[in-house]
C-alpha cells in the first residue's frame, strides 16, 4: 500500500506544473473557462492563439499575478496559493514582452535585485552575473547601462538573465520576442532554444506566431475564446485539426510564406 | 517667535521656580504674565498698545497680540484664556456677541460677562459708533444730510466693511429700519473702503465715528435720524482671574476710564494713520501726557522686525510642511494600494482643500486658541492634498508591466515599494511637495490674523494703514521664500532622483522606450 502511494507521489512530481479546472473571469467576460493543463519536467510547452484567447491570462495565473476563480494550480507538488506564491516565484523565472525592466536600475542591479534582497553572497552574485552574461551573450561593459540605453534585443537578454538569476525550475515567457524586429527576433529564437536545451529547464512560452511555436514547442496548446481548442505537436495540429479554426489559424500564417516561396520560385 | 517666545518664557518660569539663585534673590514673586489683544484696525491696536504699556508699568510681563482677526477671534481668545484683556465696545457686546440674551441695562451686561468669567472697565470716554459716510462734495450735490436722505438715491454704490455686512447690527438691520432701496452693495476691508470712496468707485461706506480718515478724505457722516445705531462705548474687557492674578494691572486699566474723549481718540488715530507714527509711540505719548506715566514705547528696528517675521514664518512653514510630508506620503501609498480607502482619503483631503483658508484658520481657534499652533495645524491640513494626490498618481502611473515584473520576481510588498515603486514615483512625489510648499508659504501669511505672526504681519499692518511699502515688506519676502523653498526641493530632487530617470522629461514612471 505504502509503496503504491510512493509511486503515485513520484509520478505526481514528475509533473512540474498541474492546472486542474482553472477558470478566470474579468468582470462579465470569461477570460479562461475551466481548463486542465499538465507540464512535465524539462518540457517546453507553447501556448498559442489569437489576441484575447486567454493564453496570457493562463501564464499570469501560473505566476500568481492573478488569482483563479476556481480550480487549483499545483507547482512542484504543492498548491499555489496567495500564501505560498512568494516562495514559489523564486523557483519561477518570468519574462514579458518589452522586458519589464526597472528603468531606474542599471543592468547589473536589474538582474541581481532579488538575489541582493535575499542577501546572497556578493561573490556568488558576481559569479552568477558573469555566467549569465556569457550565456545570453551580453558584453560585460553593458552591465552599468540603464534600460533606456539598450536596444530591444539587449533588453530581452537582460530580462532573461534576471529570470534565470536564481536558477529557477520553471521559465515563464510571455511573448518574449514580440516587440523585436524580424532579424533580431530570428537570432534570439535560435539562441533561446540553445539556452533552453543547455539548461534543461521546463518552459511555458506564450506566442501568437505559429512558426515560433513550432520552432520552440514539443507541445503546442492552441487556444481560442478562453478555452483550449487542441493540444499536440505542430505536426498533429497541422495534420489532424479538430476543428476548422485550427486549420484557419495555421494557414493564415503559412499562406504569406507560401506566397513568398512562389514569388521566388 | 511668539510661539518660541512663549515656550522660552514657560521654560524660564519653570527654571526660576526651581532655581536656588531665585531664592537667593530674595523670594520676590515672579512678574505676572499678561497678554493683551487687539482687533485688526488702528484704534484697537493703539488701545492694545496702551494696555501693554500699562501692564508693564504695573510690573507685569506684558505681551500684545496685535491685530488678531475680527471680534470673534478676540472674544474666543479671551474666553479661552489666550489673552487676558482687549479693548471692546459695549454696542458690539450687546448687539453682536451677546445679542441672543437681549441685554437692556449696564447691570445685565455686567452679569452676562461675569457668568463667563469676564469683566469690563467703565467706559473710556468715547462712543465709536457706526455712521454712513459720504464724500462732502457728493453729499452737497445730492443734498444728503441724514441716512433717510439715502432713500431718494437708489443708484448709490454702497461698500461696507466685511464685519458690518454680516453683523446683526450692521447693514441688514440698517436696510430694514430705513427701507433703503440700494441693491449695489459689496463687502470689503474697512480700510480699503476709504480708498474706494476716494477713487469714486464707492459712494457710501460705513465709518467709525473716531476714524481719522473722516477728516482726511473730507467725508460727511450722515445723521442717524432714526437712532438705529446703538452706543459703542469703548471699554476694556478682561478676564476676572486677571483681577486676582495681577490686581495692580487691573487697577491701572481702570485709570483709563473717562480719559479718552472722541476728539482725542480721533486725533490718536490720525497720528498713526495720517502722520505715520507707530501705534506704540502714540500710545506711550498719550499715557505720558494724560497719566504722567514714565512709559517708553517699544522701539524695534525694521531689521529686528524683519528677522522676527522671518523666524515666525519659517517656524510655521517648517513644522506644518514636515508634518504634512510625513503623513501624506504614507496616505498616498495607502490610497494607491486600497481602492476604497484611497477614494476616501483623496476625498477628505480634497474637501479640506476647498475650505477657504481664512475660514480654516478661524475654525482652529476654538480647538487650539490663537497663535502658532492653530496656524500650524491649518497649514498642515492645507499641505496634505497635493502630496497625497501626487504620491497616489505617481504610484498609479507606474506601468503595470513593471509592477508585475517586481511581483513575479517574488519580492514582497514592502520590498517592491521600497526598491521599485517609490523610486519610480520620486519625481511625482517631489512635485507634490513643491506645490504644497509654495501654497504653504503663501497661505502662512494669513497666520498673522490669528496671532501667529510671520510675513502676514507687515501685510496686515500695511493694509490697515494704507501703506504699500509696508505691504511689500511682507509680500516680497514671502514670494522670495516661496521661490527659495522651491529651489531647495529642486536640489533635493537632483540628489534623490534615480540616475536612470534623470534627463527624462515628463513622467518619472514612464516605461523604457522601445
Amino acid at each position: 500500500m505504502a509503496r503504491l502511494e510512493d509511486h503515485r507521489e513520484i509520478q505526481h512530481t514528475s509533473r512540474m506544473l498541474v492546472l486542474s479546472q482553472v477558470s478566470k473571469r474579468y468582470g462579465g467576460t470569461e477570460a479562461l473557462t475551466a481548463t486542465d493543463i499538465q507540464v512535465s519536467n524539462g518540457e517546453t510547452l507553447v501556448l498559442i492563439g489569437p489576441s484575447g484567447c486567454g493564453k496570457s491570462t493562463l501564464l499570469r495565473l501560473i505566476a500568481g499575478l492573478v488569482q483563479p476563480d476556481s480550480g487549483t494550480i499545483t507547482f512542484e507538488g504543492s498548491a499555489v496559493t496567495p500564501a505560498s506564491i512568494l516562495l514559489a516565484r523564486r523557483r519561477m523565472g518570468y519574462v514579458i514582452q518589452e522586458g519589464g525592466l526597472f528603468p531606474h536600475l542599471n543592468v547589473r542591479e536589474n538582474v541581481t535585485v532579488m538575489a541582493r534582497y535575499l542577501r546572497r553572497d556578493a561573490a556568488w552574485i558576481d559569479g552568477r552575473l558573469a555566467e549569465l552574461a556569457q550565456l545570453v551573450r551580453l558584453p560585460q561593459e553593458l552591465m552599468t547601462r540603464f534600460p533606456a540605453e539598450l536596444s530591444g534585443g539587449q533588453r530581452q537578454r537582460v530580462s532573461l538573465m534576471r529570470a534565470l538569476m536564481l536558477d529557477p525550475d520553471l521559465l515563464l515567457l510571455d511573448e518574449p520576442l514580440g516587440a523585436l524586429d524580424p532579424m533580431i527576433r530570428y537570432q534570439l529564437q535560435q539562441e533561446l532554444k540553445t539556452i533552453f536545451a543547455e539548461l534543461g529547464k521546463t518552459v511555458v512560452l506564450v506566442t501568437h506566431d505559429i512558426a515560433e511555436a513550432a520552432f520552440f514547442g514539443q507541445t503546442l496548446v492552441l487556444m481560442r475564446d478562453g478555452r483550449i481548442v487542441q493540444t499536440g505537436s505542430f505536426r498533429d495540429l497541422a495534420r489532424n485539426p479538430v476543428e476548422a479554426f485550427v486549420e484557419e489559424f495555421i494557414s493564415a500564417q503559412r499562406e504569406p510564406m507560401a506566397q513568398l516561396a512562389a514569388a521566388l520560385g | 517667535m511668539k510661539l518660541t517666545g512663549r515656550i522660552i518664557a514657560a521654560v524660564l518660569t519653570v527654571l526660576c521656580a526651581v532655581s536656588p539663585v531665585r531664592a537667593a534673590a530674595g523670594g520676590e514673586a515672579a512678574p505676572a504674565q499678561v497678554t493683551v489683544g487687539s482687533k485688526v484696525f488702528t484704534e484697537s491696536v493703539i488701545l492694545g498698545e496702551m494696555l501693554q504699556l500699562l501692564a508693564s508699568e504695573a510690573g507685569a510681563q506684558a505681551t500684545h497680540q496685535r491685530q488678531l482677526g475680527g471680534t470673534r477671534v478676540l472674544w474666543n481668545a479671551l474666553l479661552g484664556g489666550d489673552i487676558d484683556a482687549y479693548p471692546e465696545y459695549t454696542g458690539t457686546l450687546t448687539q453682536e456677541i451677546l445679542v441672543d440674551e437681549k441685554l437692556r441695562t449696564q447691570a445685565q451686561l455686567e452679569q452676562a460677562l461675569a457668568d463667563r468669567g469676564l469683566r469690563m472697565t467703565a467706559p473710556l470716554g468715547f462712543n465709536n459708533t457706526y455712521a454712513m459716510g459720504v464724500k462732502e462734495t457728493l453729499a452737497r450735490r445730492l443734498g444728503l444730510r441724514t441716512i433717510s436722505d439715502l432713500k431718494k438715491h437708489p443708484d448709490l454704490v454702497m461698500g461696507f466693511g466685511n464685519e458690518f455686512m454680516d453683523r446683526a447690527d450692521g447693514w441688514p438691520g440698517l436696510q430694514t429700519r430705513y427701507h433703503l432701496p440700494q441693491t449695489n452693495v459689496r463687502g470689503l476691508d474697512h480700510d480699503l473702503a476709504y480708498r474706494g470712496i476716494a477713487s469714486g468707485t464707492l459712494d457710501v461706506t460705513d465709518i467709525y465715528t473716531t476714524d481719522a480718515e473722516i477728516a482726511y478724505y473730507k467725508l460727511r457722516a450722515l445723521e442717524d435720524d432714526l437712532h438705529y445705531f446703538p452706543v459703542y462705548n469703548a471699554v476694556i474687557l478682561y478676564r476676572a482671574d486677571l483681577a486676582q492674578r495681577a490686581p495692580e494691572v487691573v487697577a491701572m486699566y481702570k485709570r483709563l476710564a473717562g480719559l479718552i474723549d472722541a476728539p482725542t481718540m480721533s486725533r490718536l488715530n490720525a497720528q498713526v494713520k495720517l502722520d505715520g507714527r507707530s501705534e506704540s509711540a502714540v500710545a506711550a505719548g498719550f499715557l505720558r501726557r494724560s497719566l504722567h506715566l514714565d512709559v517708553d514705547e517699544q522701539v524695534t528696528s525694521p531689521w529686528q522686525r524683519f528677522w522676527q517675521h522671518t523666524v515666525e514664518h519659517l517656524v510655521l512653514v517648517g513644522i506644518s510642511l514636515s508634518a504634512a510630508i510625513l503623513l501624506a506620503i504614507p496616505l498616498g501609498i495607502l490610497a494607491a494600494r486600497r481602492q476604497r480607502i484611497g477614494q476616501l482619503v483623496l476625498g477628505v483631503a480634497g474637501i479640506i482643500q476647498t475650505i477657504p483658508s481664512l475660514a480654516l484658520f478661524v475654525f482652529m481657534i476654538p480647538l487650539l486658541g490663537i497663535g502658532g499652533p492653530p496656524a500650524i495645524v491649518a497649514l498642515f491640513l492645507y499641505s496634505l492634498l497635493p502630496i497625497v494626490r501626487n504620491t497616489y498618481a505617481g504610484l498609479k502611473d507606474i506601468p503595470p508591466a513593471i509592477v508585475e515584473s517586481a511581483q513575479a520576481l517574488g519580492l514582497p510588498r514592502g520590498a517592491r515599494l521600497r526598491i521599485v515603486e517609490l523610486p519610480l514615483a520620486t519625481r511625482a512625489i517631489l512635485a507634490g511637495i513643491k506645490t504644497s510648499a509654495v501654497i504653504n508659504v503663501g497661505t502662512a501669511t494669513l497666520g498673522a490674523l490669528i496671532g501667529a505672526g510671520g510675513y502676514g504681519q507687515p501685510i496686515l499692518t500695511g493694509i490697515r494703514l494704507d501703506n504699500t511699502a509696508l505691504i511689500l515688506q511682507g509680500a516680497v519676502p514671502a514670494a522670495v521664500l516661496a521661490l527659495l523653498v522651491q529651489g531647495i526641493f529642486e536640489l533635493i530632487e537632483r540628489g534623490l532622483l534615480p540616475k536612470g530617470l534623470r534627463g527624462q522629461p515628463g513622467r518619472a514612471a514612464s516605461a523604457s522606450p522601445p
